[in-house]
This record gives C-alpha cells, structure tokens and sequence, in this order.
C-alpha cells in the first residue's frame, strides 16, 4: 500500500494546554491527515515543495494541501498514457466491475466524506446527499461500462459487397478540471463516463474544496483501480490549466466552469494537438441531467472497420 | 515457403490501348460563374473574379467570382433568414427537397462527372464510376433521415444548430459539397458552402441543381474564392457551425479562430495511413489494395495508404509486384476511360509533390517510379515507390497528398502497430492478413477513424467517416454523421 495510510504529517502543532506534566497527552492527540497528490498509483507530494492552505468560511484552516506544478502534471500524463492502453482494452465488464468496487469503497467510507464536506462548508445534510449521490452516480457507470457501445454502434448498410461496422474507443488521455462546487460530486459525475468508456485522466481537483479529491484517490487506490487510470492533483486552476489544455499527449479536456475567457483560451490552446473540447458548463450534477451516456460519448472516437464479403458461385441461401 | 510468386506479370500491352475519350460536348460550361446567394447568382460586390483552368491542359475552363467579406456576408444573412423557414418546415417535406436534388445529381451525372474531371484533374472513370454516383447517393441517404431524427437521439430533444459554414477541399469536389450539405439540410440546418478555388464548377453545378429543386431561397448558399473567403466565413459572427476538410495546419487556425464563439466544429483533417501487409496476405490483391490506395486519385486523398508496411519474408516479393504493377499505370488525359492516373490537381501542388520526391531522395530513400511518358502540357506526375525508409524521415511523417509511397518492413504485429501508430494523424489505416484473428487484433489497436481490412479507400454514405488525433473530429456519413449538425438536450 501507499504511504497514504502512514499519516506522520501535522498541520497543526499540539496545544500546549492538552499536555500533562508528565509529557502525556490528557486525551489522545488526534492525528492529521496529509492530503496529498495521486499520481501512477502513488501519493507523492508536488515535485515543487509548495502548498496552499484553504480555509472555509469560519477562516479554518482546511490543511496544507499540494500546490501542483507543471511538471507534476507532465508526470501525470505519463503515467495516464502508460496506463490507458491496458485499461482500454480491459474487458467493459470489468471496467464495470471496477467502477462497482470504486462505489463499494465510497460507500464504506461515507462517514469520512461527509465529515470533510462538512468541514468545507455544507450542512449535514447537503453534505449526506452529495455522497450518497456520488456512490450513486458511480453505480449508474459501472452499469454503462458495457452497454452504452451497443447504443452507439452501427452495422452500416453498405452498397458494395463488404461488411461494415462502426463502434466507440476511448479518445486516451482526458484532462480534467473538476467542478469547484460539489467537490465530490461534480468530480465523480465527470470522471466517472470518462473511465467507463476506457479513458485514462488527469484530473484537477476544486482548489477551494480540495479535501474529499484526495481521500477519493485513497478510495480509487484500493479499488482495483489501476494506477495511472485516474490521476488527481490539488493546485491553481489559473496557474496551471494552460498545460491541460495545450499538452500534446492529452487527447481531450473536460472543463465544467461558466467561465468565458477561460473557454476561450483551452479552445485556443486546445488547437495545439487538434484536443476534443468538452465544455459542462450550467450542467447541474445533483440532478438526473448530471448523468447520461451521452457524457460518456463525449470522449469517444467512432471507427468504422471494412471486409469484403467474398461473393462467389452462383449459390443463393436457399433454406 | 513455395509461393506461387516465380511468374512475372505480362502487361505488355497495357500501354497501348487505343485513346477512347469521355465528350466533352456532353457538359457545357458557362465562361463565367457567379455567387449563389439567396436563391440566385448574383455578381461579387468586389467584382473581382479569378479563373479556373484543367490542370490536364493549363487551358481556362471559366471565370469565377470571388466573393469578399460583404459577399459571405450577404449569403450568412440570406442562410439566416432561410433557416426559420427551413428548420420549421414539416420534416418530411424538408426531405422531399433532398429526394429531388438527389434524383437531379443522377440526371446530370455524365455531365457532372466530365466537368470534374475537366475542373481537378481526375481521371473520368473515378469521377463517373465513384464520385458522382457517391454524390447521389449521399443526398439519397440524408433525405431519409430528416423526419427520423428522434430514432437517431433516443431519449433527446434533437435541434438543428443554425447557419452551417462549410468549407471544402479540392480532392472530390463535389462529393465533399455532398457530405457536407446532404446531413446539414437533413436536420434542419441551413449552409453557406464554399468550394475550392481550383476546383469551383461542380459545387456551382450543384448551385444550378439546388435552384431547380426549388429549394427555398438562402437554404443553400455557394461562394466562392480562395483562403480569403474561407477566412471570412471562418470568422463570421453570425454563423453557428464551421465543417471543414483540408489540412490540419488550417484545421488548428480554424479551431483558434472559433475559441471562445461557441461556434460547434468538424474538421476532417490530414492523413498518413499505414498499409499493413503480413505474409500470410494473399499478397496479388493486398499488392491491387496498395496501389488503389495511394494512387486512387493520384494520392489526392486524405486518408490514402501512403505508409506501406511489409511483414520482412514478403518483403522482396511484394515490392516485385509493386514494381511490375506501376509499370503498367496509365497516367494521361484524365478524360480518357483508360486512364488510371490524371492530372495533378494544381501546380502549386505538382511543386509540393516534387519537393517531397527531392526531400526523400536527400534524406536516403531510394526512388523508384514507373517509366512511363507524361504528357507535355499539364501537370502530371509518375507514381512513385520509396524503399529503404526510415521511420523518422519527412516522406513518412508528413502528408504528401499525391502519388508517393514509402515502404517499410516489420517483423512482428506489436512493431508495425507502434509504427503505424507512430504518426499525429489517425484518419485510416489498412490491414492484409487471411487470418481472422490477426485482423481483429490490428483493427482494434490501430489508433484510427476508418480501418479497412483486406481492401482499402471504400466509402459508402452510411459509413462514418472521420479522424483520431489530430485528423480532426466529427464523423462524417452514416447515422454517426448526423451528430455534427445537432444540438442535443434533456427530453422535458
């Protein structure tokens, strides 16, 4: 396992007032957590040593979270690249199963997610719902993973004497700027159809609410997810969405904002490479219009495959 | 292994068929054109003209209009006003009118087909046997679609996007009209179409169709002129969607240029297919699929099989064959029935061609082109073979667009789909084995929009047609095809 599970990290320093004469803290001191970045299946810290510190709207200090840079992204996308081939080509029954089990660990640990968005800001019940909708829209995914290519495929009826087909594929490597609200949610909901459909991503966490991205990487490393599949990093939209869009080892990019200029500029930069730009902006995630297979499509590549029919001898099919 | 590969093919002959030449009294052509707009041809407001000639003879065939920013203007404003008409008319009467220009493509055909070949050089039997007849069918195909939109979108509401920009290239001229204007009228959108400058007559042919068909006024619009034209329909504020094939270098300034004006995209970019041969091919008809899929055209063609990989035992054998079958190309007159190789479609991209012959041969490939004698006039070139390439060589990274192959060799299928694979283009690619397992494998892992197993350069309209990476995005054809011209939204 990661280091993820040997937290020797502290944000805070103990008070001094919870401390005995004897040396012995008079209740346990509570661990805290380091919430750190996702990449390839490990949890290192940004490459850049720095940090951020976001509070919420009572001014507490959420943690010292990763301020990504450059070249953890360029690392990201290698190890997204590495991993895309394997898991495009895995089975779509097991994509689903995968998607399954990445729902059965959220479920398991519903008590931390809430407790963070809680932390960030929702109410005890905004914050319930959002997971048990996140484990949800997971489960509706996992559903998907094998159905949707029958939706979307054709048998083309061809004039000449060939058979003719036409099927979805992963674009490759996706890059993602995850919603800013529903920290959860709003992430789960646009990675989930990217994975479904054999995508591997790169994926920027909201910066103001970054906490439940990087104990969802926790829940996805030990989820049979494969590493490299899902990479998730904590930082600045604006100092680093250039790279997402302008990579030119990324196939496509997601972005969820209403933001006009910054449309603006991944389309430009998009243009690089030719990237797919897929733009959800307005899109509500807590409601039914949150989800669909279309979502899915909007990361895939049709191909159409040809053979010829033989036609020979003058036999008819006859019985 | 014994092949039965000893015999070396006797085409003595091939070279002297009697000329046997399309008439050219079958088409007319008006000394000058001018811009369909709103239902009528109207004259440029910048009366400026240019002309078109036959790249077979550098002879002028016409006068064509070129039309200014205030000329795609005037067709944007006519294309929105017809779009109210148009995208509320019962959808099966909106079919109807693509039946009828259907059925008008297959009255004009011969005419159509010699002022192709005429206008772009290719030869009369592609554009008799393959464009036109495509052409027909393509606006047959979409016109059934338009009153069944809801079964192509299960569970949306399906909205046309509005003014459809269109800019096509000069390879198949009127086929590229067709795919771009058959599934735009069919879901309702209305067009202003621009063909290219060296390449203008059929798309105003069709113009001629679209005004007898009584199509309503402004539903489709044809301008034409150079890059200019095409950069000011490009930019045009009021224009909602920008469909364009050519090459990915316009394909990027085009996709910066509509950043951020929610201006919805298809670009159908450029190529470098590979051509895979393995040696348990039957290697007669892989040897037939190579030459028709680089010299189809005379290479004019996006997703031409331009890369050749052969599997090292067959190595020798098919390059043999290759040798002996380019021998027996006829490249000439593109209005002769026998012609297999026409007329380059322009100088400027004779001159292209060249530069890349010359660039291969200084980066150490070894040139190999059929002896055959080319015509005095025109612009013309022999079909040619690279051998001893190597992978990181211009002549097999870039796009040539003509008839130029390079051959490679590979051992084992994970070497040829690194290197088939190893290119920023992912339009088309082709595999040769009789092995069924073999093909599904390559099929699957080459990374593009069309493979063709065991034959190559097949289209059909209810085929998609369309890139990975950066051929572009967007289908083009069959059902997939009408996704490019819709807007989808939640069924309320």
């Amino acid at each position: 396992m990661s280091t993820t599970t040997i937290n020797k990290e502290t944000a805070k320093a103990p008070k001094l007032e919870s401390v005995q004469s004897n040396g012995k803290p008079k209740t346990r001191l509570e661990i805290l957590k380091t919430y750190k970045i996702y990449i390839g299946g490990k949890f290192p810290r940004t490459e850049s040593g720095r940090y951020y510190s976001p509070e919420n709207a009572a001014k507490e200090k959420l943690a010292n979270v990763c301020l990504s840079s450059r070249k953890d992204f360029r690392e990201a996308v290698v190890a997204a690249r590495n991993a895309q081939g394997d898991w495009g080509s895995r089975a779509a029954f097991n994509r689903g199963q995968i998607l399954y089990r990445i729902a059965e660990m959220l479920e398991g640990r519903k008590a931390q997610f809430i407790e963070e968005l809680m932390k960030q800001d929702a109410t005890k019940e905004d914050a319930e719902n959002e997971v048990v909708l996140s484990i949800d829209r997971l489960i509706y995914y996992a559903g998907w993973c094998d159905k949707f290519q029958q939706l979307y495929s054709s048998v083309n009826p061809v004039a000449s004497s060939h058979f003719n087909f036409s099927v979805p594929e992963p674009t490759g490597v996706v890059s993602v700027i995850a919603p800013q609200s529903n920290s959860l949610l709003g992430m789960v909901s646009v990675i989930a159809p990217v994975i479904a459909g054999g995508n591997t991503c790169v994926v920027l966490a909201s910066f103001s609410k970054p906490l439940c991205a990087v104990t969802f990487a926790e829940v996805l490393n030990s989820s049979d997810v494969p590493g490299g599949v899902i990479n998730i990093l904590t930082g600045k939209i604006s100092e680093i969405i250039s790279y997402f869009a302008d990579h030119m080892d990324v196939n496509a990019i997601v972005f969820c904002e209403d933001d006009a200029v910054t449309q603006k500029m991944i389309q430009e930069k998009a243009a690089m490479n030719i990237k797919r730009v897929v733009l959800y902006n307005k899109i509500n995630w807590q409601t039914e219009n949150g989800q669909s297979p279309y979502f899915i499509m909007d990361t895939q590549e049709i191909k159409t495959t040809w053979h010829p029919i033989e036609n020979i001898g003058g036999a008819k099919a006859g019985y | 292994m014994a092949r039965n590969n000893t015999l070396k093919l006797k085409f003595d002959s091939a070279r002297k068929y009697a000329p046997a030449p399309e008439s050219r009294s079958a088409a007319k052509i008006k000394d000058q054109y001018e811009l369909f707009i709103n239902g009528k041809f109207e004259k440029p407001l910048g009366k400026k003209y240019f002309d078109t000639i036959n790249p077979a003879t550098e002879e002028k065939l016409s006068r064509i209009a070129e039309a200014n920013e205030a000329d795609v203007d005037k067709a944007v404003k006519a294309a929105r006003s017809a779009f109210g008409v148009w995208s509320k008319m019962v959808p099966k009467e909106r079919g109807k009118y693509i039946f009828r220009i259907a059925r008008m493509v297959q009255e004009r055909a011969r005419e159509l087909a010699i002022v192709e070949t005429l206008d772009g050089g290719k030869p009369i039997r592609e554009s008799r046997d393959f464009d036109i007849p495509v052409v027909g069918n393509h606006f047959f195909y979409y016109a059934g679609w338009a009153d069944k939109l809801e079964y192509a979108f299960p569970n949306r509401n399906v909205q046309p996007l509005g003014v459809a920009g269109q800019i096509i290239p000069w390879n198949f001229p009127l086929l590229m009209a067709a795919w771009k204007i058959a599934p735009a009228l069919a879901t309702g959108n209305t067009v202003v179409l621009k063909p290219a400058e060296t390449t203008p007559l059929t798309a105003l042919l069709l113009a001629e169709i679209i005004q007898e068909a009584d199509l309503p006024p402004g539903v489709v619009n044809i301008i034409t002129g150079a890059g200019a034209t095409g950069a000011a329909i490009v930019n045009h504020p009021d224009i909602n969607k920008i469909a364009f094939t050519g090459s990915t270098d316009v394909g990027k300034i085009i996709q910066r240029a509509i950043a951020g004006t929610g201006k919805k995209a298809t670009l159908e970019l450029g190529g470098k297919a590979a051509n895979i041969i393995f040696d348990d091919a039957p290697i007669d008809q892989a040897v037939e699929g190579v030459i028709n899929g680089i010299f189809f055209n005379q290479g004019h063609v996006c997703c031409a099989g331009s890369r050749l990989y052969v599997q090292e035992s067959v190595y020798k054998e098919v390059v043999r064959k290759l040798k002996d079958r380019l021998e027996t190309l006829i490249v000439g007159d593109p209005m002769d029935k026998n012609t297999d190789i026409g007329a380059i479609n322009s100088k400027q991209q004779l001159d292209q061609i060249n530069k890349y012959l010359k660039i291969g041969v200084k980066e150490g490939a070894e040139m190999y082109q059929s002896s055959v004698d080319l015509p005095k006039k025109g612009f013309f070139c022999r079909p040619t073979i690279f051998t001893n390439v190597a992978q990181s060589n211009r002549i097999s990274q870039e796009e040539i667009f003509g008839p130029v192959l390079t051959i490679q060799t590979f051992r084992t299928d994970d070497e040829v789909i690194e290197k088939a694979n190893n290119t920023p283009y992912g339009l088309s690619a082709g595999v040769w084995t009789d092995k069924g397992s073999k093909i599904f494998n390559m099929t699957i892992k080459l990374r593009a929009g069309v493979v063709w197993a065991n034959t190559f350069n097949q289209f059909d309209p209810t085929s998609p047609f369309g890139g990975y990476k950066e051929s572009g995005y967007g289908r083009e054809g069959g059902l997939h095809g009408l996704g490019a011209y819709v807007t989808l939204s939640n069924v309320v």
